[in-house]
């Protein structure tokens, strides 16, 4: 089993260096840099270009570098804690981050235990009672949250928190509390304007889970060791609990890999059109405006949530079933 | 009462979207105590519905539409003893739940499927004792420890954190029934509990609950398709049929003078070991294809053509394969992983027109040396030849590219499970005609009407070509799969277990189709089997696979009168024939020793000082002892050696398991 962890966290790395190159390939593709596209702007609008600040940074962060100088000197930065100066922020990439990730994640947890809470009990629900009314009742409801466009179920909740609650559109907090120091007041206020943002994202995984973890128990219910599991006189609940939701569960930690990356970049879409301060919409700025070391940061950070995700994901599932912890690498 | 359980007048209803349909009409029966009822009938019969009312575990579209289950419970709250109408009772209700698994307890047919994967073998059991008995934890363990022991797991404390998919199958269904027995109920129903195993271990497991039986005073339900596990193991016989009782009663009344004409030819459909050279199964339903048919009558000439049968087909010469158990890590070499071998130097062949039978246990290596020939899976050594009619020799493992393409005309495979071998998408006639699409004939309508023959050649009506697979029977699944290996006309047909997975009398229609086949289109076959009855219906040779080895190799009336190979005895002993006169004797089994090549007698066993080669006996017997040896083997057996060889096999058993000073068992 060590020889297992270790044999993974080592085939970690090519596969994160891979990833760097694509990322840096990616952002450096579009022609020119930061720099020029804002020179080009600022000429537009007819101000005057401090060239020598332009020529400092350019120097600076070695854009009169070849491309693969340049990466050299940006992996390197990475590995020791340096990830680089925003442009567009005109901070270190450390500080830009930093402001926003609380928030982020806090969104993220909330919509995630939002997404579990509401969709197990119900999903199960649904698989033990297949084809009853309750049944078709939550399908039908899962089928208009899996349809219903994210952004307009966030336009219709903000409207009406508006008007029933009097909460004030847009963002995590009254507007008088951005940018001050966290107090009790403030903490209220986000709680008051989180429940938005979390129930909409939440929704939206909630109907996808219900959906699959109803087919995944049903599949376990339907299988023989369950029937045995009744022939020995077990009560129905215990039966469910201890035997095929067991089983049924694994996807889900399958799934992990993919949670974490969501988890830090959360959902684009949805933070704009409610003007959340999180990193997605941060992400997408970057992109747009080829702010490479805030992008590339960015970049660098989901993939290693990915290989993360996944590795511990594959941890679980050898603590939970026990055919990966003691079957594994066997082959007919 | 007096019986420990009395089913009267049992219907039992399933609804379905045209109305109720009755799956079990009018039922009555009994159990009386201590002894084992064997319920019989084909599948679909209704037998395992009854099993599942009594159990109150009818799957959801089921109900009891009438009768009584009357049951003498012994376990009721303060001991004392009450008889229990189940049928009244609420399937998932309090008291239906303390009979469940308490007083009458259930073994399920597929030990692969029927415990929980994720859980120790230990907790499943334990579980059911601490739901019945008020034991505590400690006490349960031991409990459990005890009846693993009696169910004969070599190690019972290890087995208890073991997980199901570390055992074998036979060492899964012991685990069933210690979990069916660990409350000592007063009933066991046994749905197939061995159907799905080999027979060796079919009659260790047989034995086991008849000793358990005498042992905890138990009654038993035999649910079973198997005339002869009914033989050997009830006393009392309920035939079913179509949801009714066609005859009950003593289990010599029912074999001796069978009256209803169902259990006849229910009877006539079982291969015995007795049979006339020459004599046919009476299947239920016979099929007849049409005497015109435009595919019998080109490949009548072809069959003529080539009758010599002397012949050889297919060469095979010291095929070995090995197969790596476990996967190296990314820093590991390939070669230091753990192999184990599949199939270990097999040498035989195959003449032209002969059905040659492969016997053997699960895991034998029977599969894998079929997939080699068929060129599935690579050997690490040894050599295929194939022979065409006029003689041409051809190198079967070097052939590649359009060599083997155009090759694999002149051999074809049926698969043993008529459910997943064929495509649920795609129509019968697509399916049947797919070989002939891949091979290059595109004409729509031409396909159409060899498949339409083809379909006739096996007794399916070519009306039915639209149809998906899923409207038809296993037989009928069966035959599909014939029509679709006989399509590009091949020399030579790999059967494998193309029967096991059907009920006596449609596996009675099927093979005697395809031994008219083989007579009809000159067909070669190797024919793969665990059932040594069905091999010895259809096969004129017969080669012996014991852990990837051939042990022996004969023509079919000399293997079964003078069988040499201690593991080939072993086999023929543990199958149980439907004949009261011919009982198996179930304290002659040797634990399942016989198939560890390591505890084989002198000449024979595997012991790294001595080359075993295959050994000519005359008449075309071969077996595979150490080099050295001739023709005296068959003599070995003659004499007195024989007569006790159990016994010696026994005692050479002991003396292996002991440290004998400077033995090593590998």
């Amino acid at each position: 089993m060590l020889n297992y962890i270790i044999n993974r966290i080592l085939t970690m790395i090519p596969t994160l260096l891979a990833i760097s190159i694509i990322i840096f390939t990616i952002i450096q593709l579009p022609p020119g840099d930061f720099l020029e596209t804002q020179i080009a702007e600022m000429q537009a609008q007819g101000e005057n270009v401090d060239l020598e600040k332009i020529e400092y940074l350019r120097k600076e962060y070695g854009l009169d570098q070849p491309p693969y100088l340049q990466y050299l000197g940006w992996i390197a930065g990475f590995v020791q804690g340096d990830l680089g100066y925003s442009f567009e922020h005109e901070l270190p990439v450390t500080e830009v981050i930093g402001d926003r990730m609380l928030l982020t994640l806090v969104v993220a947890f909330a919509s995630t235990i939002f997404t579990y809470v509401v969709a197990f009990p119900i999903g199960i629900y649904s698989a033990v009672k297949q084809y009853s009314v309750g049944d078709y009742i939550v399908s039908v409801v899962g089928f208009i949250g899996l349809a219903t466009p994210n952004f307009m179920l966030a336009l219709i909740l903000l409207y009406s928190a508006n008007v029933w609650f009097g909460t004030s559109i847009g963002g995590l907090m009254d507007p008088q509390y951005v940018g001050e120091p966290w107090s009790w007041s403030k903490v209220g206020s986000v709680l008051e304007h989180l429940w938005i943002p979390v129930v909409v994202i939440g929704t939206s995984g909630t109907a996808g889970m219900i959906r699959r973890l109803r087919a995944n128990l049903l599949d376990e219910l339907s299988k023989q060791y369950v029937v045995t599991a009744r022939a020995k006189g077990l009560s129905p609940i215990r039966i469910l609990i201890k035997y095929p939701l067991r089983l049924a569960i694994n996807p889900f930690i399958a799934d992990l890999g993919s949670i974490l990356p969501s988890l830090f970049s959360g959902a684009v879409l949805v933070s704009f059109v409610m003007g959340l301060e999180t990193n997605g919409p941060m992400l997408v700025k970057a992109l747009q405006s080829q702010d490479m070391f805030l992008a590339g940061s960015f970049l660098m950070f989901e993939a290693g949530l990915v290989v993360l995700g996944v590795f511990l994901s594959d941890l679980m599932l050898a603590a939970v079933d026990p055919r990966i912890r003691l079957g594994g690498g066997a082959s007919k | 009462m007096d019986d420990l359980l009395r089913i009267e007048d049992l219907r039992v209803s399933f609804r379905l979207p045209e109305g109720d349909l009755q799956a079990v009409k009018g039922v009555s029966f009994r159990i009386p105590e201590g002894k084992t009822v064997a319920l019989v009938g084909e599948s679909g019969s209704g037998k395992t519905v009854v099993s599942q009312a009594i159990m109150r575990l009818l799957p959801r579209a089921a109900y009891i539409s009438g009768g009584r289950i009357l049951f003498r419970d012994r376990h009721c709250a303060g001991g004392e003893t009450k008889i229990v109408d189940l049928a009244s009772l609420a399937a998932d209700g309090r008291e239906m739940r303390s009979i469940r698994g308490g007083s009458i307890s259930m073994v399920f047919q597929e030990p692969m499927t029927s415990l929980s994967p994720v859980h120790t073998v230990g907790d499943q059991i334990c579980e059911a004792l601490m739901i019945h008995r008020n034991v505590s934890g400690e006490e349960a363990r031991k409990i459990v420890l005890d009846m693993l022991t009696l169910v004969g797991f070599p190690d019972p404390l290890k087995t208890l954190d073991t997980y199901p998919f570390e055992l074998s199958g036979g060492l899964r269904q012991r685990a069933v029934i210690a979990m069916g027995l660990v409350c000592r109920p007063s009933l066991l129903i046994a749905d197939e509990p061995t159907t799905a195993l080999d027979v060796t271990i079919q009659a260790q497991i047989l034995k086991l609950m008849k000793d358990l039986q005498k042992e905890l005073g138990m009654s038993i339900l035999m649910i079973t398709h198997d005339l002869g596990v009914v033989a050997n193991m009830a006393d009392e016989v309920v035939v079913m049929y179509h949801g009714e009782i066609m005859e009950s009663g003593d289990v010599q009344d029912i074999f001796q003078n069978p009256g209803h004409p169902y259990l006849k030819a229910l009877l006539a459909a079982v291969p015995r070991f007795d049979m006339e050279p020459g004599e046919r199964l009476v299947p239920i339903r016979e099929i007849k294809p049409d005497g015109n048919n435009p595919i019998l009558r080109t490949k009548r000439d072809r069959s003529v053509h080539h009758s010599a049968q002397t012949s050889a087909i297919l060469e095979i010469k010291n095929l070995t394969k090995t197969y790596k158990t476990r996967k190296g890590g990314m820093f590991k070499k390939e070669e230091d992983a753990p192999r184990v071998l599949a199939v270990d130097d097999i040498s035989f062949e195959v003449r032209r027109g002969e059905c040659l039978g492969l016997v053997g246990e699960s895991g034998c290596g029977k599969t894998t040396l079929s997939k080699i020939i068929m060129r599935a899976l690579t050997p690490d050594n040894g050599s295929i030849k194939f022979y065409e009619p006029d003689g041409t020799e051809r190198d079967v493992l070097s052939m590649d590219g359009d060599e083997l393409f155009g090759f694999r005309e002149r051999m074809q495979f049926m698969f043993q499970d008529p459910f997943s071998s064929l495509n649920p998408r795609m129509t019968v006639q697509d399916l049947i005609g797919e070989p002939l699409l891949i091979h290059g004939m595109k004409d729509r309508t031409e396909r159409r009407e060899i498949v339409a023959a083809l379909m006739d050649v096996v007794g399916l009506s070519p009306l039915h070509m639209n149809r998906y697979p899923h409207s038809f029977s296993g037989g009928q699944r069966q035959r599909i799969g014939i029509a679709r290996a006989l399509a590009l006309q091949p020399d030579l047909l790999i059967c494998d277990e193309p029967v096991s997975a059907l009920d006596v009398s449609v596996q009675a229609q099927v093979l005697n189709l395809l031994t008219d086949l083989k007579e009809a289109l000159g067909l070669t076959y190797i024919f793969i089997s665990h059932n040594l009855a069905v091999v010895d219906y259809i096969a004129d040779r017969i080669a012996v696979m014991c852990r990837g080895r051939l042990v022996e190799l004969a023509p079919k009336a000399q293997l079964f009168r003078n069988p040499v190979h201690p593991y080939t005895r072993a086999l023929l002993r543990a199958v149980p024939e439907p004949d009261l006169h011919n009982l198996l004797n179930l304290n002659d089994l040797m634990e399942g020793k016989a198939s560890i090549p390591e505890l084989w007698p002198a000449p024979f066993t595997v012991d790294g000082e001595h080359r075993a080669v295959m050994i000519d006996l005359g008449e075309g017997h071969y077996v595979r002892a150490h080099e050295g040896h001739g023709p005296d083997l068959m003599e070995y057996c003659e004499t007195g050696d024989c007569v006790d060889e159990g016994a010696a096999l026994k005692q050479e058993i002991e003396n292996r398991q002991g440290p004998g000073p400077g033995e090593s068992v590998r």
